[in-house]
């Protein structure tokens, strides 16, 4: 019998073991809306310390209390009372390929995704050969004490360091989504890396197939502790789909001294989907934090990954992807709090949109009194592909410092028809010149990304291009 | 091979080529000379297919067409020209971010050469063009000079095995050596190939040694000869032919 990966193989000829994914397929719910005793049950599912249930329950207050946030696209269709709260994910479960969505399939089909995979990421199969390979990862890791979980099976085997940071980046009170989050969260990732342990393998929330890491409400934490270096990547370029709405998730990334963490991911939630997602970094002295963060699907996304930058000389990057096409509002960017001298942040925005698809960049770049000699540097452009499609740029910037050099760029381009032209007059059909114009414009940022994960991205990205212009 | 007939062209309503007519024939070597604004671009996008470029056919005259190898190809795709062996070097080669150039070879070639194959081709080619290898693995044409793209359109020739080759002023910003390996190499490579070389100046002739001249004013061929009218263009001016 062939193994699953050498059929991938000779199916794509390229790995997809890395893209993958399964949506939750729930064999235990929360009634439907978020009360009290809801979050309580939860909590006791879980078996949780005290402490925990009266985070949730402190958060679940704010929650209440809490306006939605006064920017951005519109979110009034969200309606928390017909939200599913909690649910227990299971194994075996059984479920039918021919429910999901017919585009769901549709691209499946289109990628190439081999059948298994497609059962497997449909939910239907159990088979989870990743498992194998989690297991024998994570035995590597824990002989240099790098701890890589989830968060659930972390706050009861490492109670204590999660007790440490939980919540001490992004408080409740953050934002709305932040304390829905706090109140019902599960699932999501734990990592902790060792003073100077250098783990040279990505660290791939894929590996954790078996948990509750799609669950809507994850919640994140990793700490590098001083002159360590992890990366770690999230989510894929097939498409999850998920019949749930709202996916809420918070991150939280503690970089100390002279480490240095690389956060990388590529979303491509199915577009019924809202992306309001917290992410914050903490950095130390010379601490060294990269967001890549790229965003394809959901129907809106608000997402501005930030990094506080509070040692001297700490240094942040955000490197951003956003495409949206029909329907979808792709509402991303980034935030760079520089509190200490010489401290640097970078932020290269790429946004394209077309059939009608709207994307901004929103940012926020703040330096404060006596964050001497720190630098700036801003660069978001966007492709307008139609006239139906539109493009928006939101910079903020409050610089309280003189000693501070600052430089901003910013474009917006439509993808040229002299540029086009000379691509067919080489013999590319139109549709192949117009995704290797995209590609091209995103490739600053898609060559930071994992070889595997840029592959499937240029794919998923022509996949989109096709059929769509022209 | 290449049959103009009455070929009529317009860009934003303004008619810029009035109706020639002319065939190129297979394997030899066209110079087309004129003042500027004579259409000398406008004939080598419209041959290419450019959509700007709007063929025209007026009522009650002969169509307006133009045909290569026998097949009408006037309401082509400029994709479909270069499948049939079409190649348009530029007058001002754009630079494309992010695109390079075997990225760009390859989709261009959709499988027909392996990608090892076009890479080591181009590198071979780039060696006698006097490409740089770091310009090679640039973005196209990424903060080159005028000569360094004009080679990059020769090489791309080369590369794709084009057999039609419009060469719009491929000697203009060029300096003497590179004018010199550009033509050096159009020569060597020449073989049954058909160039049609848009020039102001006679000294790349010196070296492509044109079978025909063809003078284009307003829109007209309004003289055709040997060599020796470039060299009359050169020393007396377009003043002298009309």
């Amino acid at each position: 019998m062939k193994s699953t990966r050498d059929k991938q193989k000779e199916d794509l000829n390229f790995d997809y073991k890395y893209g993958f994914s399964m949506p939750e397929k729930p064999v235990f719910k929360s009634k439907k809306g978020l009360r009290e005793d809801v979050v309580r049950m939860i909590s006791q599912i879980k078996e949780e310390p005290e402490w925990m249930l009266n985070v949730r329950l402190k958060a679940y207050k704010i929650f209440l209390e809490k306006k939605m946030p006064t920017f951005g696209p519109s979110l009034e269709k969200i309606d928390f009372d017909d939200i599913y709260y909690y649910l227990k994910p299971t194994e075996g479960q059984v479920n039918s390929w021919e429910d999901l969505p017919k585009e769901i399939k549709e691209t499946y089909d289109r990628i190439g995704v081999p059948e298994a995979e497609k059962k497997y990421l449909a939910g239907v199969s159990a088979q989870y050969e990743s498992e194998v390979v989690y297991e024998s990862v994570n035995k590597e890791l824990a002989k240099v004490g790098v701890i890589f979980c989830d968060m659930d099976t972390a706050l009861r085997e490492h109670e204590d360091l999660v007790k440490e940071y939980f919540g001490t980046l992004i408080p409740a009170h953050d934002n709305k989504f932040a304390a829905l989050n706090t109140a019902t969260w599960s699932g999501g990732s734990f990592v902790y890396v060792p003073k100077g342990v250098k783990v040279k393998l990505p660290l791939q929330a894929y590996f954790r197939i078996n948990s509750e890491r799609f669950g809507q409400f994850e919640r994140t934490l990793i700490i590098a502790e001083e002159g360590s270096e992890v990366h770690y990547v999230e989510g894929c370029t097939a498409p999850i789909y998920t019949s749930e709405s709202l996916h809420a998730a918070v991150v939280e990334i503690f970089v100390k001294k002279d480490a240095h963490v690389r956060y990388t991911t590529v979303q491509n939630w199915s577009t019924n989907i809202y992306n309001l997602v917290t992410k914050r970094t903490h950095c130390a002295e010379r601490g060294f934090m990269e967001w890549i963060d790229c965003n394809i699907g959901s129907g809106i996304t608000m997402k501005y990954p930030s990094v506080y930058l509070y040692g001297e000389g700490a240094r942040g990057e955000v490197l951003s992807i956003a495409f949206a096409g029909k329907g979808q509002i792709q509402d991303a960017g980034a935030k760079m709090m520089h509190f200490a001298p010489n401290t640097s942040s970078r932020i290269v925005s790429k946004s394209i949109s077309k059939d009608g698809g709207r994307t901004s960049y929103r940012g926020l770049v703040q330096v404060s009194p006596k964050a001497k000699n720190s630098s700036v540097y801003v660069s978001c452009d966007a492709l307008i592909l139609d006239e139906e499609s539109r493009s928006d740029t939101y910079p903020s910037m409050k610089i309280k410092e003189d000693d501070v050099e600052i430089q901003h760029e910013a474009t917006v381009e439509k993808l040229g028809d002299e540029k086009l032209f000379y691509l067919m007059s080489r013999g590319l059909s139109k549709p192949d010149a117009e995704s290797a114009l995209v590609l091209g414009f995103m490739e600053p940022v898609t060559k930071e990304i994992p070889l595997e994960y840029s592959i499937e991205l240029n794919r998923l990205i022509k996949l989109e291009m096709e059929g769509s212009v022209g | 091979m290449l049959k103009l007939t009455n070929l009529i062209v317009s860009i934003d309503d303004k008619t810029i080529l009035n109706g020639i007519n002319f065939t190129f024939e297979k394997g030899k070597t066209y110079a087309i000379m004129g003042p500027n604004g004579s259409g000398k671009s406008t004939l080598a996008y419209a041959l290419m297919g450019h959509p700007a470029y709007q063929i025209l056919n007026p009522k009650s005259e002969i169509r307006s067409s133009i045909e290569l190898n026998g097949q009408d190809i006037t309401e082509m795709e400029p994709n479909e020209r270069a499948q049939e062996g079409m190649f348009l070097s530029f007058q001002t080669p754009l630079s494309l971010s992010g695109v390079k150039v075997y990225q760009l070879l390859q989709l261009a070639m959709n499988g027909k050469k392996d990608p090892l194959q076009i890479r080591k081709e181009a590198q071979a080619y780039a060696k006698e063009l006097g490409i740089s290898e770091e310009l090679l693995n640039r973005p196209l044409n990424e903060g080159a000079s005028g000569g360094e793209r004009k080679k990059m359109e020769v090489l791309q020739a080369a590369v794709l095995e084009k057999q039609l080759l419009i060469f719009d002023e491929v000697d203009t910003g060029v300096d003497v050596d590179a004018l010199k390996s550009i033509s050096t190499f159009l020569t060597k490579y020449k073989r049954d190939k058909t160039y049609i070389v848009i020039t102001h100046y006679n000294r790349i002739l010196h070296y492509l040694k044109p079978d025909q001249v063809l003078v284009m004013i307003n829109g007209n061929i309004s003289k055709i000869g040997g060599p020796e009218l470039a060299k009359q263009i050169e020393d007396e001016g377009y003043e002298s032919i009309k």
